[in-house]
């Protein structure tokens, strides 16, 4: 377990500002307390201090998590978010889409949110700006990339993608090895 | 030219596919006219349904009364134990009233009041029916409109009565009384004219035939009220009633006979009755045995059958009947046949209960709270989608999670801000109530030794939104030398499983002696591992619980007397206001009177998987001197006497004064440790670690010899005096412990408690 250098330092809040935008500083500093972003097995781990130094007691090979994983570095040196950073992401999160009850279970298998499915999406939306997906009972479920902007959303037909589907809390099942 | 005709390859002519396929409305009518001339009325779905319904109330009415089960705790209303799942050879009334009458168990005598109200009028209708038809009959070309509304009306008033609308295929042989009297009933009402008049005579017969099968259906009734006196749930079999009615008393199979069974196994239903007789008989031996046969001939016969009929091996069932009282056991192994219901528990961390249970309501899920004790609990009786798999589940707004295994976290009750330790925290649905209970604060360290079940961990931890969360992967028994100073641990131990029975029926057959002893001897090594984890000086915790979803003595009661003896640690109430006391004494072993502190579930009695829970509260850091030499080979010294000689580790233990007193005797053990122990310490690094322990084990007991005659009173006393001796104890034990600089886990120890200062 390492702090993360300046390069994945900065790798990574590019990409978690395209979801939370400039709240990452909400996350650094918080007022319960110091948290800090820790590397361990080429992924993430965003943790209390005080969680941080009882880590230290195990053994690196032994330590299997601490605190929350938000995902991890591939072997290109890219940042990829894992849905277990959802909890942090959902509550910071700039821009929203909301799907509607049918087409949730369809977003839980790892499908994208087609404009069927469209419930309420956030007004100013740009292409490509990552978004969190909720459900219309405002129950994070995952996030993702919007396709269009919310201007287009309106215009396109039924079958079109709106958003591009990145990660989703099914995952929890489906992908329950490589979560960590 | 042309083409031509091919012979070899005739091209079908005529009529094609389709045209084949559609039939003539007269074929289809002629079905209906046939059936309608020789069987009954068909029924709507609704009717069939309600039909259906009658039948099963009946038989369940028929079937035999059983006892309300007596529940401990308020949570009988749920904790009804289900419908056996279990199939037996058994004709197939039989399955089906057995499958009803734990749900209509208490309205059972209505429902045959009723019942027979029903039957009455149902007599009555039938004959007013008949009546009817014959009358009928001779205006029947004349208005036939007016009897199209007679029909009407009277389909009406049988829609309104339940039990008149019945289906009555087959059911005359069935010896269906109501269903024979809906057949007239049913005859009079739906025949067309044109029909009647070619079915009058036929009608006449069933007529007369009615008042006959009245009579034959009454004496049935008696019979069956009979069954329900004796209890015999077999009410089909003939043989086995006959033999009760006349009072036969239950009579031992001789040795020839038990041959013969050698050869020819007895069908599981005369097992099972010879099961109930055995057991009436062993209730009231006195009065109910046979002259010149002994106790254990019938004991002996009893498991021969019990594993028969239960299938379990001669070694487990052996254990069983030495745990429960006869009358218990039965209802425990047929606890051990079904499942338990389905249980989950809300994630406070992101939702409340009730929202919860709104939303899955909308999906289709029936559910209800778990009990009183519990805030968080929910029963699920069933549901149309799968409940581990919904968007909230997904979500983490809750876990799926056994009754039981709330119990354990409820005994732990950790405070926010403490650093808890979970050893065994697969799958994690402790853990994270851990958590949800510390709401995310403090430090939680889940640990577990096989690194494949701790993904489940992992994921569940995220999914559950808890963020304060250590995973680790180190076996148990290392762990005191990774970090102590924990406020509380949870050590859920891996055990035989001999509790879970209806989640796992392989135990039933796989488990004997060695495997009981093994998990037995892994557990004292956890659990020594987990209270050296523990701080005793918390302000706020010190405590341990010791849990397993076993219900053998040998892994609990015998694990936790062990600790008691080996490290200052004393028992405290769970805080669990419901289950059974543990054990003080097992047949030839005594454990200390505070054993009974600890709580344990059964499934037949909680209706939760089998399960002990103790609470072990730490007041002092210091290993007693008894086990000096001890921390260095802390997993070596329970297996030289566990692993070696396991079967004499016991009776020595329970050396009698040594048992009532082991309070005193510990808090000797300090006394004496004040000035005994520097000269052990001391030593201790010159001396091998075995020769040392034993040395100090005779200085304790010569100390213990020396305080027997102070008596119980003495334990207030000591306890009153003992929080300053501990300040004094510690200091010593400081001091030692700076002395023997060399001893690397010494250090490790000492770095470690420093740390926690």
């Amino acid at each position: 377990m390492r702090p993360l250098t300046e390069e994945e330092t900065k790798t990574m809040f590019e990409k978690l500002s395209k979801y939370i935008g400039e709240n990452i500083k909400l996350l650094v500093d918080r007022p319960d307390g110091t948290y800090c972003f820790r590397l361990h097995n080429d992924r993430v781990y965003y943790m209390s201090e005080k969680i941080l130094k009882l880590a230290t007691n195990i053994s690196r090979d032994k330590l299997m998590s601490v605190g929350t994983c938000f995902g991890k570095f591939t072997k290109t040196k890219k940042f990829r978010l894992h849905i277990t950073a959802l909890d942090f992401l959902a509550p910071y999160a700039k821009f929203k889409v909301w799907v509607k009850p049918g087409a949730e279970q369809s977003f839980l298998y790892g499908n994208h949110v087609l404009k069927s499915g469209l419930g309420r999406i956030t007004e100013n939306t740009m292409q490509y700006q990552g978004v969190v997906v909720y459900s219309m009972a405002d129950v994070p479920l995952g996030f993702g990339v919007a396709a269009k902007t919310t201007q287009e959303c309106r215009r396109v037909d039924p079958m079109s993608i709106v958003v591009f589907h990145q990660a989703d809390v099914g995952e929890f099942i489906r992908n329950e090895d490589a979560l960590t | 030219m042309g083409r031509k005709l091919d012979p070899t390859n005739k091209v079908k002519r005529g009529p094609g596919k389709k045209a084949r396929k559609q039939q003539g409305a007269e074929t289809e009518l002629a079905k209906f006219l046939t059936d309608e001339e020789t069987g009954p009325k068909r029924l709507s779905s609704r009717g069939r349904k309600r039909a259906a319904k009658r039948v099963q109330k009946k038989s369940a009415a028929v079937t035999e009364e059983k006892p309300k089960k007596g529940f401990t705790d308020e949570n009988s209303k749920w904790l009804k134990p289900a419908k056996r799942k279990r199939k037996i050879d058994e004709p197939e009334d039989a399955d089906d009233s057995d499958e009803h009458w734990e749900e209509e168990d208490d309205d059972e005598e209505e429902e045959e009041e009723l019942l027979q109200k029903k039957k009455d009028q149902g007599k009555k209708a039938g004959k007013v029916g008949v009546k009817k038809v014959e009358e009928e009959e001779e205006e029947e070309e004349e208005d036939d409109d007016d009897e199209e509304e007679e029909e009407e009306e009277e389909e009406e008033e049988s829609d309104d009565d339940d039990e008149e609308m019945v289906d009555d295929y087959g059911t005359l042989d069935d010896g269906d009384e109501a269903a024979a009297e809906e057949e007239g009933d049913s005859d009079g009402e739906d025949l067309l004219p044109i029909e009647r008049a070619a079915k009058k005579d036929k009608k006449l017969k069933e007529a007369l035939d009615l008042e006959s099968d009245d009579d034959e259906e009454d004496d049935d009734d008696d019979d069956d009220d009979d069954d329900d006196e004796q209890k015999s749930d077999a009410d089909e079999d003939d043989t086995i009633q006959t033999n009760t009615d006349e009072g036969d008393k239950f009579r031992l199979p001789g040795a020839e006979e038990s041959e013969k069974e050698g050869v020819m196994p007895l069908d599981l239903k005369t097992i099972h009755q010879r099961i109930k007789d055995n057991i009436d008989v062993l209730c009231n031996f006195s009065t109910k045995r046979e002259p010149g046969k002994d106790r254990s001939e019938y004991l002996s016969l009893l498991k021969k059958d019990l594993c028969t009929y239960y299938s379990y091996n001669s070694f487990l069932m052996e254990k069983f009947m030495d745990l429960f009282p006869l009358s218990e056991l039965v209802d425990f192994l047929e606890a051990n046949e079904i499942h338990r219901p389905v249980t989950i528990r809300t994630n406070t961390l992101k939702t409340r209960r009730r929202d919860l249970a709104q939303a899955l309501i909308n999906r289709g899920v029936n559910l209800d709270p778990l009990g009183k004790w519990s805030k968080v609990g929910l029963v699920i009786y069933d549901s149309s989608v799968p409940v581990g798999a919904t968007p909230e589940y997904l979500a983490g707004q809750y876990m799926l999670q056994g009754a039981s295994s709330f119990l354990p976290v409820m005994a732990l009750s950790p405070q926010e801000g403490e650093l808890v330790l979970d050893m065994s925290s697969a799958p994690g649905g402790k853990t994270t109530y851990i958590a949800q209970l510390m709401r995310n604060t403090g430090v939680i360290v889940a640990n577990d030794a096989n690194a494949d079940r701790l993904k489940s961990v992992v994921g569940n931890i995220h999914r559950l939104g808890v963020t304060n969360t250590v995973v680790s992967n180190y076996d148990g028994r290392q762990f005191p030398k990774v970090m102590g100073g924990f406020d509380r641990v949870l050590l859920d131990a891996p055990c035989s499983g001999t509790g879970v029975i209806a989640k796992d029926p392989a135990v039933k057959t796989s488990k004997d002696e060695a495997d009981i002893r093994r998990s037995a001897h892994l557990q004292k090594e956890l659990i020594l591992a987990a209270i050296d984890s523990v701080n005793a000086e918390s302000s706020s915790g010190g405590y341990l619980v010791y849990c397993t979803c076993s219900i053998t003595v040998e892994e609990n009661e015998c694990v936790v007397d062990y600790a008691l003896k080996k490290r200052n640690i004393k028992l405290v109430p769970t805080g669990l206001d419901f289950g059974t006391e543990g054990f003080t004494r097992f047949r030839e072993r005594k454990f200390h009177p505070s054993l009974k502190l600890s709580r344990r579930f059964y499934p037949h009695s909680h209706n939760m998987d089998g399960f002990f829970v103790a609470k072990l509260k730490k007041f002092s850091n210091v290993i007693p001197t008894a086990t000096a030499g001890k921390e260095d080979d802390g997993a070596e010294a329970p297996e030289a006497t566990a692993a070696t000689n396991p079967p004499e580790e016991k009776p020595t233990q329970s050396d009698k004064p040594k048992k009532t007193l082991v309070k005193e005797a510990g808090s000797s053990q300090q006394k004496t440790n004040g000035t005994a122990k520097v000269k052990s310490k001391g030593k201790k690094d010159s001396t091998a670690g075995p020769k040392k322990a034993k040395l100090a084990k005779l200085d304790g007991e010569t100390a213990k010899k020396t305080e027997k005659p102070a008596g119980t009173k003495a334990v207030n006393e000591t306890k009153a005096t003992r929080t300053d001796k501990k300040a004094r104890k510690n200091k010593t034990a400081m001091k030692a412990k700076n002395r023997m600089g060399k001893n690397k886990f010494k250090k490790l120890k000492h770095m470690l408690q420093k740390h926690d200062g």
